[in-house]
């Protein structure tokens, strides 16, 4: 056993550090990886993992970054406290990322490769490829049994116990006893090897109960989840980074959860269209019919699906969109996260439009958000956007688990059945009945002489009859303001995070800022600069948001793009002074981390 | 009175052109008309409407009428109407179990103005085929029947109808065809005739898209060509295709009058008067009817199709076999290179299926279902929730 290393000066942390493991794709690295996480929190330990993925083909170099945080920030932290350099193409780059003190672990199978080295760090070299080969004939097997085997040399050096590797293999391998017995062996080499070669390190996982309950999931699992349980029933959509694994992921939970039990068929349609105008033209279809129907896309195919969303808020169909945001345009920033569809979704097509958005946080909000939608779509007659991002989207999250009242049913909305159409006198399908903006609708096929109508966009009067007169449009247009104003009181509503003491200080944020910003608020207040917080879960904007800012001299609001398109909206909307409203701005495609934040806040509180 | 009808006479009063009256009367032509010469039957006065006699479910032929037409006198669009309300009427479609949709265009405006108690929906241009595609999805037991043009389905639309083809979506789909953007004022569409000169003095040199070779190819299940003047092809063709149970095409060469019905113009009336090659006549009896033949055996062929309806083929000349798809496109290509405009059913395959089929989607219409049968409950949740940990 060597001795502990001494100089520099090591970094020395419990419970609370950064891995970062570059790879290279295909290389069966992500299953080890994940193993590695989920170990980690089933010491009670949260861990926050993170992919990382340039868009590249050229030897397509993957990386993955987990925080390990007894305080459960699962905001990207920053910085890297221990390397696991396996990708000798990105080996500068991964150096040059460790923090002073922070650890390097590869594989010393071959000689260093050569280039940058640095001094302020500590080295740790196994021979993985050399063992690996010692002990596997086959190449597949030599090249993903080294992932296992270094694996098992982390879970010795960090001190997680390998009974739990054991456990998480037994339920991997279930009833695949060979698979398991010959993972096992190859967790153990690791281990083995790093308990009697390696130096020890700094850095330790210890048992906690910090996890609970919560549920490891990625976003994009558990809005199809959420469609399945919402009850969408058509879905069109095409390929797209980062929102594929939603839709696709809607395929599997219906293969599982759909499919009659006697006659074997199917209770869903999935269409992968030609493009994305297809695939909102379908849901366009299938909503005007009655269907709950969605697409999952990117900014991209918000792009090729603006013609339609005009065509659908003024037709007032029912649609479910769910935008993964990623950095724009379609030859920008495919595998980074960003927040910068606010404003295209917003108001996306031409004519005065405007549309319902919802801004998870998270995974167990996706799921949430997913269902309301397909509820508000149909009350509201309209699109509604789910605006989730590529950091929620694509990387395991612990959240709450999901939930599902016994008792919930679908908010079917304002359609009229055959009696109801038979008892009517005066059917007009755009005649605002209840004053609240939303008129009654019908669906083809329901009665043999009452209720049809010509389904078109605006040149018509409430009776959809063709109509290119100006009262007409205004009348019709002003409803639809009307049912906007509606859709405030039943869209998600803001939830306040009250400071510890009265502040003349707010800060505004939504969607995946909020574990960063709930890391930045504990650090701001330790540090005695107090903020009262709102986060913001839908658009438009009920008068709460007008209260909060009235409340205080200066409001930050925190977003995941350029040109402040939240603020933007918050002026535009609800008419607020703009010198209130202070931007804090994070756009290089990284998650924005709350170091970013109270670096970002801190400098300005301190100013004043 | 039924209240299509009565809101399609309401709003009559505020279209002023003598002429549209006159185009209107096309939708209401006599069943027993002669309708060899499209000129006759526009020409029939509104007054002679047929008697009301009602079909098997309980409708004249008014029920199946929509508003008036707002197209020019003389239209191709508004015989094509006229022929879709004489089909349905004879179809004893119930008009509400039927759903129009269009893209946009002359030709797609035409919705309006037949099937008065059918929801209609008029999409954006060129994308019908996928609101169409999710319509049916969403309830697949309405009849579908898309409307389009020429620049709606073989210009900004090409995409889209391709792939409605080749999804094999349960519908009738008819083009109606005359060379041009009539809504626009009469510049080139992708289907316009390959140095034809436009009414401003454009010449066109693009080639020309055949909609139903493209149909052919994209393996559209019925594939037909008829011509807006020639009611007794057209009505029979209509129904087949609204019998056949999956992706039903008609190209229908509909001349613009006011844009391309120059001397010339392969969609002139002229020019497909001249140039009508009728590979053959269909009638067609509906399941279960009794087959009353009164052709020359060996002029007749039968095709028996998915629900139990029977086309009657009478064949012209050659030996078409509308059952080999590959024949088709060659007999189609080899017509053409020669300038005439082949009509009649020139494919269909007797066993087609559907995109439902494809999809093995349940027999319920997906929007019926209801939480009880979509929404998996709490307990699988639970079951869910303990595999994330
Ligand atoms: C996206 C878009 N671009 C352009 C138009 C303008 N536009 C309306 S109809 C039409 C052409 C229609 O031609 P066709 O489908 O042949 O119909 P027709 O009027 O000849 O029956 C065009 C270009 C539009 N409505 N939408
Ligand atoms: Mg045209």
């Amino acid at each position: 056993m060597s001795a502990v290393i001494a100089v520099p000066p090591a970094i020395s942390a419990v419970n609370d550090f950064v891995v970062k493991f570059a790879n290279v794709n295909g290389s069966g690295s992500a299953s080890a990886n994940e193993l590695f996480a989920k170990a980690i929190l089933r010491m009670g330990v949260p861990v926050s993992p993170r992919n990382i993925f340039p868009s590249n083909i050229q030897g397509l170099p993957t990386w993955y970054e987990i925080r390990v945080t007894a305080q459960g920030y699962l905001g990207r932290r920053g910085g890297v406290d221990l390397m696991v350099a396996m990708n000798p193409q990105t080996w500068n780059q991964d150096i040059a990322e460790i923090a002073p003190g922070g650890y390097l672990f590869y594989d010393n199978s071959k000689p260093l490769p050569t280039g940058k080295f640095r001094q302020d760090i500590h080295v740790i070299g196994m021979p993985l490829t050399e063992i690996s080969n010692a002990t596997y004939a086959e190449p597949r097997q030599r090249q993903l049994f080294k992932n296992i085997i270094y694996v098992g040399a982390l879970a010795a050096l960090l001190g997680i116990d390998t009974k739990v590797f054991q456990k998480l293999f037994a339920e991997q391998f279930k009833g695949k006893e060979k698979l398991l017995d010959a993972n096992t062996q190859a967790l153990h080499l690791g281990r083995d090897y790093a308990l009697a070669k390696l130096p020890r390190i700094g850095l330790k996982v210890m048992p906690l109960d910090a996890v609970g309950e919560q549920i490891f999931v990625d976003g994009n699992a558990a809005a199809a989840l959420g469609l399945v349980y919402g009850g969408a029933t058509v879905c069109a959509w095409y390929p797209i980074t980062p929102s594929s694994s939603l839709a696709e992921g809607f395929q599997s939970y219906c293969q599982k959860l759909r499919v009659d039990p006697v006659t074997g068929k199917h209770r869903y349609a999935i269409i992968q269209a030609e493009d994305e105008i297809a695939s909102i033209g379908i849901i366009v279809g299938a909503g005007w019919n009655g269907a709950r129907a969605f697409t999952a896309t990117s900014g991209p195919g918000i792009s090729l699906m603006t013609e339609f969303l005009g065509l659908a808020y003024f037709a007032e169909i029912p649609i479910t969109l769910l935008n993964v945001q990623r950095g724009g345009p379609s030859t920008g920033m495919p595998t980074r996260t960003q927040q910068a569809d606010l404003l295209c979704c917003a108001y996306a097509s031409h004519g005065d439009t405007k549309h319902v958005l919802l801004f998870p946080e998270d995974p167990h909000e996706c799921f949430e958000f997913a269902a309301a939608a397909l509820d508000l779509a149909e009350r509201l007659q309209t699109p509604v956007f789910v605006m989730s991002d590529l950091d929620i989207g694509m990387n395991q999250r612990l959240c709450q688990p999901f939930s599902w009242d016994e008792n919930r049913h679908y908010d079917r909305g304002k359609v009229l059945n055959a009696e109801q159409l038979e008892a009517s006198r005066d059917f007009g399908r755009y005649l605002d009945v209840d004053g609240d903006g939303i008129a009654y609708r019908t669906l083809p096929g329901t009665h043999p002489n009452k209720g049809s109508f010509f389904t078109r966009g605006t040149t018509r009067n409430v009776y959809a009859q063709y109509s290119e007169a100006g009262p007409d449009y205004i009348a019709n247009v002003q409803r639809l303001l009307k049912k906007f104003d509606t859709a405030k009181t039943l869209v998600p509503q803001p939830v306040l995070r009250a400071a510890a003491q009265p502040t003349r200080y707010g800060v505004i944020y939504f969607g995946s800022t909020s574990p960063a910003m709930h890391e930045a608020l504990d650090a701001l207040q330790a540090d005695h600069l107090h903020l009262d917080a709102m986060r913001l879960r839908a658009f438009p904007f009920p008068a709460s948001v007008d209260a909060f800012i009235a409340a205080h001299d200066q409001v930050f609001v925190v977003e995941q793009n350029r040109d402040g398109q939240l603020r933007g909206m918050l002026i535009n909307e609800q008419q607020i002074d703009p010198a209130r409203l202070v931007a804090v701005l994070h756009y290089d495609g990284t998650p924005i981390t709350a170091r970013f934040i109270i670096a970002a806040i801190g400098k300005h509180l301190r100013k004043v | 009175m039924f209240c299509g009808t009565a809101i399609g006479m309401a709003s009559s009063a505020s279209v002023n052109s003598t002429s549209t009256i006159a185009c209107k009367i096309a939708l209401i032509a006599p069943a027993g008309a002669n309708l060899g010469n499209p000129m006759t039957y526009l020409a029939k006065p509104k007054l002679h409407h047929p008697s009301l006699t009602q079909n098997k479910v309980c409708h004249n032929r008014r029920d199946y009428e929509g508003r008036i037409s707002s197209l020019c006198a003389g239209c191709g669009h508004d015989s094509i109407s006229a022929a879709i309300i004489q089909a349905c009427f004879e179809m004893d479609v119930e008009p509400h179990r039927v759903a129009k949709l269009s893209g946009i265009g002359c030709s797609s405006k035409t919705p309006d103005y037949f099937l008065g108690n059918s929801h209609g929906f008029n999409t954006v241009h060129g994308r019908m085929p996928s609101v169409l595609t999710g319509a049916n999805l969403a309830n697949r037991g309405l009849l579908y029947l898309g409307v389009s043009g020429d620049g709606d389905s073989a210009s900004i639309g090409i995409g889209q109808f391709a792939h409605v083809m080749r999804r094999g979506v349960n519908m009738t789909y008819i083009v109606e065809n005359n060379g041009v953007y009539g809504l626009t004022k009469g510049q080139f569409s992708a289907t316009a005739d390959q140095g034809s000169k436009s009414k401003k003095g454009a010449i066109n040199t693009d080639t020309p898209i055949d909609m139903i070779s493209l149909a052919l190819q994209m393996g559209a299940s019925f594939v037909a060509r008829s011509f807006s003047g020639d009611k007794q092809q057209l009505v029979p063709l209509i129904k087949a295709a609204i019998a056949h149970q999956g992706a039903a095409f008609i190209d229908v060469i509909s001349p613009c009058v006011t844009f391309n019905n120059h001397p010339g113009s392969t969609k002139s009336y002229d020019y497909v008067r001249e140039h009508n090659e009728a590979v053959n006549r269909v009638d067609f009896i509906p399941p279960r009817a009794e087959i009353v033949v009164d052709y020359a055996e060996g002029e007749v062929v039968e095709v028996e199709q998915h629900d139990g309806s029977v086309l009657l083929l009478r064949k012209a000349h050659g030996a078409h076999d509308v059952h080999d798809r590959i024949a088709a496109m060659n007999y189609v290509a080899t017509h053409q290179a020669k300038g005439e405009v082949l009509t009649g059913l020139l494919y269909v395959d007797d066993e087609a299926v559907d995109l439902h089929h494809h999809l093995n989607t349940i027999d319920a219409p997906l929007f019926s279902l209801g939480v009880a049968e979509l929404c998996p409950g709490p307990a699988v949740l639970a079951k869910i929730n303990a595999g994330l940990r």
